[in-house]
This record gives structure tokens, C-alpha cells and sequence, in this order.
């Protein structure tokens, strides 16, 4: 069974149409690359399937192994291992990053019935993972994403990645407001956690971050739908001819 | 946007009925009668066996009384309060001396206990493991604690072990009897009995409370606190607490307070008196719980209640830190008079507001002395539709040079239907005092909140997560053990409060 299946679905925001029978399937272990230009739809469909409010779901069926996720709250999601690393990660004024990637850890525990961490286990997961992935000890102490440079809140995102472990991973926009050194160690954390147990969705603008988190296929969007899908080589003909081509297909 | 919608619905539904402490304890009292005159000011003084001093001073009071008018300038709305319809005494019927706790009342134990306020030594050094936020284990703390029901105090722990250390923790009525001069030097000194129409309500018809004496040089060997509970309908709780740290002293005193769930409104007005002389330090910390009254408004506490530190001496410190989550009404400003020359008052408070809760809560910095300095740091969250006021006062006199403030002021809304209003004055008559005001308001944004949630959180675990954030530097005031308290009541405050 494939671990995630998207049928015929339509989104409304505000009455205006965003998605527009987009089908796409993702498989156990694979590393699934979307591509497309602004506007899309590429964000909305991250957002829908982390199951933010405010989006309509007027026609269609996400499901997660089989099983549909559409009544699901954003939380009952997470602990299904759903997890989205925003394009803007969101600040979290007085709250410890150690506090926030606890509490969240042991919300989702708990909705799956399993034991919580205790306190010296879980600092010491997290000090071992923070270390792979080169996050010091002072961010730990830090509020969550306050004061962080767009780099560190990406890398703040892929540490949460790491704490939850998740089995659907969906990166939107990760590459967005990187230099090219932080692009590199963001992609390095990302690469770690590929496993035949994890599926992943990277959403990228550019082929610039598939040079580094090399995808399994690639999906291109247009108008609210997928109309192209291939291999990695799909992303450079993208890369060299433009988005400009898809505009009347997904018309 | 439906969902949106939704959450905003449910805050309009929102259900405050989350108070854990709302039950009745049944024990026979014995009642003032109903009403106030001078009768009931003589009836109080003499169950208490007062000295001649003592009942004129009362009675000064309640004269003064019947000359005021209530204040109406506090951004709250409340029904008027018929004073001659309420009990002004009530004490559960036991013996009026307690030698020992095996005579108080088995039922008023079990109440405390219920509390989490076990009144036997025994069972407070009974080894508990205590842990942090973090799980840490704390060190063994131990709190002496004295017990107000209704109008009299029922017990207070530790006395013997504080006596050696040479202070004297007791309650009011006690201290009157065997400390009639240090009662008589100090109480009304910060406070006076003309001071406010509540304040002079209370002077004349205080029942009990705690007093403390910490001598020259004494550094209190362990917390002190007191544990307020109403439990009587329709009687009023009017206690007088009173806090002397000598020179070079140091006390850090808490203050907790329930009250069972009752439909009509109760009045709760204390007067809290703190007198620090040079290098003394006192903390004076209030987790305030009473009743809020139901989700339509119904019943709840109404807390008008004047606190106020003198810092007398140089370099004295006075710090009040507050967490406010209960009482329908909440009218409260605890200050402090900064009148030694290098000494220094904190404000630290939290008020939260709920259901159809109205709080009117700040502070007074009255600058004094040369090079006094202050520092206020208040938190607002208002939920539900309830009103939540920051009302404050930071004044330097002409002599008061070098005199320095910091305030900061943060209200969170959570949910539309809330207020949050902030009335700063600050007025310097000396042109080298400087003062800095930082105020800001937000709403809890449904991002943030969808984050948390994307994290795996709960809407109530993401929001408390949140407001944690936004009280931490209060928080961080708190003796830890009360913070960990505080940060629970925090959520249980909250509880409902977001779809």
C-alpha cells in the first residue's frame, strides 16, 4: 500500500480556488521533489495536508495508509507522522526550543499511547541529535525561533524533524532565504534522515536544493494540479526551460 | 472561513466551570449578626478579647466609614453591594485557644489537606519528592503556614522552630494580645485607617491574619505563607496581615486564597501592611484563586483589597509577585513607598481574566529617597469576555534624585471578545529621574498556534505553551515550587478558552 494517496482533491480559500483535482501518490521511503511556479498551490497543499484551518476542502480524499485524514485535527496528524518543516517557522516568544521539542514529543506520545519520555532520556536524545546535526547547546536554551537567522530557524525545523520522526515529511520551501553554506548543512541534516521507513515531499521553487537532496521523482504543479511527473532529470529540463510551458496544460 | 469560525465560537461558549476548590466544608459557626454598626465592630473586639486601644481604633475606623463613598473610578461593573446584608465574623465553633492541632476541627483539616495544604508537620516533611518543570528534584523546602477560615486563623505550623530563630509568625489576633507594642508601632503606619473606603472597612472590622516580625539581622529560616479560605455563605473575609523585616532582615513570605462555588457574591477586603528598614528585604508572593463565579457571571468573589510595602530604611527592598486567576471582581495595586534613600520595589504580577472575570490590578511606585529605584513587569491575558485593566503609578517627588523606573506592560488576547487596557501615569518632579515604559498588546495568532499543533499539541496544551511563554519572566519571580503551581493554575485558567 502506497503511505499517501491525494485523489481528485479541490481547495477553496476565501471562495477562491486554489487546488483543482490534484492526484498524486507518494510511496513508502520515497523522496517525492514537487516543483512549480508561484501560485500553484504548492504551499496550500502542504498547509491541507498538516490540516490547517481555513481551508475548504470542497472534493477529493487525502489518505495515509489507506485511511482517510480529512477529519483529522493538525495534532491527531502529527502523531500519525505527518510532520510539515515550515517555509516560515513561526516565533514562540519565552518558550525554550528543549521545552517546545518536549512537549511535543510527549503530546504525540501520549496520543499514541505510548510511555512518555522520562527527563534525563529525553535531554540526552536530544543533546546526541543536536549534535549530528550541528545545533549547539545555547540554541536549546533559546525561545523558539526568536532572534534566529533564516538559517537557524531551517535548521531548528529539520532538529524538530529529527526529535519527531516522522514517516511523512514535508519540506516546504526549505531552500528559501539560505546562502549556499546553510543550504549545504540544512540538506546534510535532511539526507540523515532518509530511510526506507520515512516518505518525504521537498517543495522547491529551484532545482538548486535537488542538487544536494537528490529526489526518487518529481512531481511539476500548475494551477492547482499535478501535470508533469519523472524522474530527477525532470528538475533540470525545469531548470533550463522554465515553468512557462505547463501554463496552458493545466489550463 | 469556517473553521475559524469555529474556534471563535466555542470561546463565546467558553466554559469557566473548571475551579477545583468550589466545595463547602460543613462545620458549625458562630456568626456576628447580620449587618454592620458599631455593635458588630464591638462584637468583633471583644470575641477576640482586644485591648481598649485596639476597639477605639476600630471604632475610629468605622466612623470614618460611614463618611466615605465607594470608588468608582476602576474599569470594572458590578452590581452595589449591600453592606448591611452580609456577616462580618464568622468562626467555626471550637474552643477560641488552640494549644495544639489535634483541637482544630477534623473537617477543617481535611479541608486544608484537600487544599494540598497539610497543616501537621509531619505530614510536611513526610518525603515527598518534589521535581521542577523540568523534573528536576527539588531540596526539601519546608513552609511554615498559617491557616485563615472565614474570619479566625485555625493553626500555624512551625511557630516553635521560627520562635528560636527569634521571629515571631502568628496570627494577627494572637500578636495584638502578646505584642501589643510592635502591633501598635506598626499597623496602619503603611496603611491608615482613612486611606481608601475598602481599607477603612477593614480597619474597622478585621477579624484575623498573619503577622510577621523578622529581627535585626535575622534571615528567615524557611517560607512563610498564608492560606486564606472562605468557606461561610454570604459573610465577608476582611483580613489584616502585617509584615516588619528589622534591619538588615530578610522574609519571603506567600500568600494563597479559594473560596467554595457559590451563586451570589462575596467580598473579600484585605489590607496587607509591609515595613522593611535599612538593608531588609521582604518577598511577598500571591497566588490569588478565589472563586471567578460561573460562565454567565454568576456568583465569584469581589477582591478589593489594599496592599502596600514601606521601604522606611535605606536600601530596602519590598518585591510583590503576583499570579491572579480567580474572583469575579479583582480591584488590587500593591506598592510600595520607596522612601530610604538607595531602596527599591518590584512588581511582578500575572493576571489572568476568563469567563466574564473584570480585573482592575497594578501598582504604585511612590519615589521617595535619593537613588530609589523601581522595576514593574506585568502580564495581562484576558480570555472569554472578560475585561482585564493594567492601572499604575510611578511618581518621583522633588527630592527623590537619581530616582529610576522600569516598566514593562504586555496584555495577550486570546479569542475576540476580551478587553485589555493599560493606564500608565507616571509624573516626576525631579528633572534627573528617569523612567521607561514599554508597554505592548497581542493576540494569540491562530499561526502560532497551528505550529504548535503541526508539533503534535492539543489546542489547550499549545495555548498554555504559548501563554508560558509570555508570563515567563514573572514566573521566574515565583519560589519554584509556587511556580510550577502557578504555571498548572495557569492552564486550568485557561482550560476551554480555545476552540
Amino acid at each position: 500500500m502506497s503511505l499517501l494517496e491525494i485523489k481528485n482533491l479541490h481547495v477553496e480559500v476565501e471562495d477562491k480556488k486554489i487546488l483543482n483535482g490534484l492526484t498524486l501518490t507518494i510511496e513508502k521511503g520515497q523522496v517525492a521533489a514537487i516543483m512549480g511556479p508561484n501560485g500553484s498551490g504548492k504551499s496550500t497543499l502542504s498547509y491541507v495536508l498538516a490540516g490547517k484551518d481555513a481551508y475548504n476542502i470542497t472534493e477529493g480524499d487525502i489518505l495515509l495508509d489507506g485511511e482517510s485524514i480529512l477529519e483529522l485535527a493538525p495534532d491527531e496528524r502529527a502523531a500519525k507522522g505527518i510532520f510539515l518543516a515550515f517555509q516560515y517557522p513561526v516565533e514562540v516568544p519565552g518558550v525554550a526550543t528543549m521545552t517546545f521539542l518536549r512537549t511535543a514529543l510527549n503530546a504525540q506520545r501520549k496520543l499514541r499511547g505510548e510511555p512518555e519520555f522520562s527527563t534525563p532520556d529525553f535531554i540526552k536524545m536530544v543533546r546526541e541529535t543536536s549534535a549530528k546535526l550541528g545545533v549547539s547547546q545555547e540554541h536549546l536554551r533559546r525561545a523558539v525561533n526568536v532572534g534566529f537567522s533564516g538559517g537557524e530557524k531551517k535548521r531548528n525545523e529539520i532538529l524538530q524533524m529529527a526529535i519527531l520522526q516522522p514517516r511523512l515529511a514535508i519540506l516546504d520551501e526549505t531552500d528559501s532565504g539560505l546562502d549556499i553554506d546553510a543550504l549545504k548543512t540544512v540538506s546534510e541534516g535532511v539526507n540523515r534522515l532518509r530511510s526506507p521507513e520515512r516518505s518525504m515531499i521537498v517543495i522547491t521553487h529551484y532545482q538548486r536544493l535537488l542538487n544536494y537532496i537528490v529526489p526518487d521523482v518529481v512531481h511539476v504543479m500548475s494551477k492547482g494540479r499535478v501535470v508533469k511527473s519523472g524522474g530527477k532529470e525532470l528538475a533540470l529540463e525545469l531548470e533550463a526551460k522554465g515553468y512557462a510551458q505547463y501554463a496552458d496544460e493545466a489550463a | 472561513m469556517p473553521a475559524v469560525q469555529e474556534t471563535v465560537d466555542r470561546v463565546r461558549q467558553i466554559d469557566v466551570d473548571q475551579y477545583k476548590y468550589g466545595f463547602v466544608t460543613d462545620v458549625e459557626s458562630e456568626k456576628a449578626p447580620i449587618g454592620l454598626s458599631e455593635d458588630t465592630v464591638r462584637y468583633i473586639s471583644a470575641k477576640k478579647n482586644e485591648p481598649a486601644w485596639m476597639l477605639e481604633w476600630r471604632l475610629e475606623a468605622f466612623r470614618r466609614w460611614l463618611t466615605m463613598r465607594e470608588p468608582t473610578w476602576a474599569r470594572v461593573d458590578y452590581p452595589k453591594i449591600d453592606y448591611q446584608n452580609a456577616y462580618y465574623y464568622s468562626a467555626p465553633k471550637k474552643k477560641p485557644q488552640l494549644s495544639s492541632l489535634d483541637e482544630v476541627d477534623p473537617q477543617i483539616l481535611e479541608t486544608y489537606k484537600k487544599l494540598g495544604i497539610p497543616l501537621r508537620e509531619q505530614e510536611m516533611l513526610a518525603g515527598v519528592v518534589r521535581k521542577d518543570a523540568d523534573g528536576n528534584v527539588l531540596p526539601e523546602r519546608r513552609v511554615a503556614v498559617d491557616a485563615v477560615f472565614d474570619s479566625v486563623s485555625v493553626a500555624t505550623t512551625f511557630k516553635e522552630e521560627l520562635k528560636r530563630a527569634g521571629v515571631i509568625f502568628m496570627p494577627m489576633s494572637e500578636a495584638i494580645q502578646q505584642h501589643p507594642e510592635l502591633v501598635r508601632k506598626y499597623l496602619g503606619s503603611v496603611v491608615p485607617t482613612t486611606d481608601n473606603f475598602f481599607a477603612t472597612l477593614n480597619s474597622a472590622v478585621f477579624s484575623d491574619g498573619s503577622f510577621v516580625y523578622v529581627p535585626p539581622g535575622v534571615r528567615c529560616p524557611m517560607e512563610l505563607s498564608t492560606y486564606f479560605r472562605i468557606n461561610e455563605a454570604n459573610t465577608g473575609q476582611f483580613e489584616r496581615t502585617l509584615i516588619v523585616a528589622d534591619k538588615g532582615a530578610y522574609v519571603s513570605y506567600l500568600e494563597g486564597c479559594t473560596a467554595p462555588m457559590r451563586d451570589e457574591n462575596q467580598l473579600h477586603a484585605a489590607v496587607v501592611e509591609l515595613v522593611t528598614h535599612d538593608d531588609a528585604e521582604i518577598k511577598y508572593s500571591t497566588v490569588q484563586n478565589w472563586y471567578p463565579g460561573d460562565a454567565d457571571g454568576k456568583g465569584g468573589i469581589f477582591n478589593f483589597v489594599t496592599k502596600r510595602g514601606d521601604c522606611r530604611g535605606k536600601n530596602s527592598k519590598i518585591s510583590w509577585t503576583q499570579v491572579e486567576t480567580g474572583s469575579a471582581i479583582t480591584w488590587k495595586y500593591p506598592s510600595c513607598i520607596l522612601r530610604g534613600d538607595g531602596s527599591r520595589g518590584e512588581f511582578y504580577s500575572i493576571a489572568i481574566s476568563n469567563g466574564r472575570q473584570q480585573v482592575d490590578s497594578g501598582t504604585k511606585m511612590i519615589h521617595l529617597g535619593k537613588n530609589t529605584t523601581s522595576r514593574i513587569i506585568s502580564k495581562g491575558i484576558s480570555a472569554g469576555q472578560s475585561n482585564n485593566t493594567y492601572r499604575g503609578l510611578v511618581t518621583a517627588h522633588r527630592k527623590a534624585t537619581g530616582a529610576r523606573n522600569f516598566t514593562n506592560c504586555d496584555s495577550l488576547l486570546i479569542g475576540d471578545q476580551c478587553g485589555a487596557h493599560t493606564v500608565p501615569y507616571i509624573e516626576a518632579k525631579n528633572s534627573s529621574a528617569v523612567f521607561e515604559h514599554e508597554a505592548s498588546t497581542s493576540k494569540i495568532s491562530e499561526d502560532m498556534l497551528f505550529y504548535c499543533r503541526s508539533r503534535g499539541m492539543s489546542a489547550e496544551e499549545a495555548t498554555a505553551l504559548v501563554v508560558n511563554g509570555f508570563v515567563k519572566d514573572v514566573l521566574q519571580q515565583l519560589p519554584m515550587e509556587f511556580a510550577v503551581e502557578a504555571q498548572k493554575l495557569i492552564s486550568i485558567s485557561l482550560e476551554g478558552s480555545v476552540g
